[in-house]
């Protein structure tokens, strides 16, 4: 017989003879049980599932200012500029302090 | 007996008893499905438990638009496609041929006898080591499509597939059976 012939007659056996539906003894006190043993999701759980959610739209997020930081210190033709204004402000207490002795 | 909307609004507002009657309910169909994608009784169970432990937990999902039942069906074949990929990773099916008595059988098979509650074991037995041999996507969308008889837009509902994905893997699945049927009963040919 040609395996097609075998293919179409597998598939009818199949349709023939379903599978059966009987359902062991209790078997819905035995979910029900184990549904009861499940432990409740504590704050701790929730907490950490949130952190890891929020890790890639902070990647992302991280990512993006980096590009758009590289492409402004580019477009000013000065690539010190941006960092020259950053120490200046990181560092300004403690020059007004400096000032201030 | 309370109807299926007041038993899942009893179970969504707090008393998780009311789910026991809804299992004792739906539980010989999702049974009878699981029954379809594995073969030892033990998985048979630890995939039904799945699919009504799943079902409790996202009960709050259902919006009762559609049967209780129809949700409950898409989770159970989603479940057992799960079960069919797991298994697939785990455990790698030793491939065999057709035994004599088996293809003796498939010969004789026809529409007409299969009526015949005698030949129910052979026709499992046949069937389930064919299905074996296949991928797990390719024993989903053909046992859905051709067993049970649905249509592609109840089975892109079913699986989350799209129209157009399933009617591609139906198409391969197809070619996939064809293959495995051959390699099955090439030894005897030759």
């Amino acid at each position: 017989m040609k395996p097609e012939e075998l293919t179409i007659r597998v598939m009818a056996a199949a349709r023939a003879f379903p599978p059966a539906d009987s359902v062991p003894y209790a078997f819905e006190k035995r979910v029900m049980a184990n549904l009861r043993d499940q432990p409740g999701t504590d704050l701790g759980t929730l907490w950490t599932r949130m952190l890891w959610r929020a890790a890639v739209p902070c990647v992302a997020i991280m990512l993006m200012v980096s590009v758009w930081t590289y492409l402004i210190q580019n477009s000013t033709g000065n690539p010190n500029t941006f960092a020259t204004e950053l120490e200046n402000v990181v560092f300004a207490p403690m020059a007004a302090l400096e000032e201030s002795w | 007996v309370p109807d299926e909307k007041t038993l899942i609004a009893s179970i969504l507002a707090g008393n998780a008893e009311s789910f026991e009657p809804l299992i004792e309910r739906h539980q010989a169909r999702v049974f009878a499905t699981a029954r379809r994608y594995a073969r030892v009784e033990s998985e048979v169970e630890d995939i039904v438990q799945e699919v009504f432990v799943k079902a409790f937990h996202k009960l709050h999902t259902f919006r009762g638009e559609a049967p209780f039942e129809h949700w409950l069906m898409r989770m159970t074949v989603r479940t057992c496609y799960d079960f069919l990929r797991s298994h697939k990773r785990n455990r790698e099916v030793a491939f065999s041929e057709f035994t004599d008595s088996e293809t003796d059988w498939l010969e004789r098979f026809t529409a007409e006898t299969a009526a015949d509650p005698a030949n129910a074991s052979m026709a499992r037995e046949v069937v389930q080591r064919v299905f074996e041999q296949l991928s797990p996507a390719a024993r989903l969308v053909l046992t859905l499509l051709e067993i049970e008889d649905r249509s592609v837009k109840e089975v892109a509902t079913m699986t989350g597939w799209s129209a157009v994905l399933v009617k591609v893997r139906a198409f391969r699945a197809r070619a996939e059976m064809r293959k495995c049927v051959e390699r099955m009963t090439r030894q005897k040919q030759l």
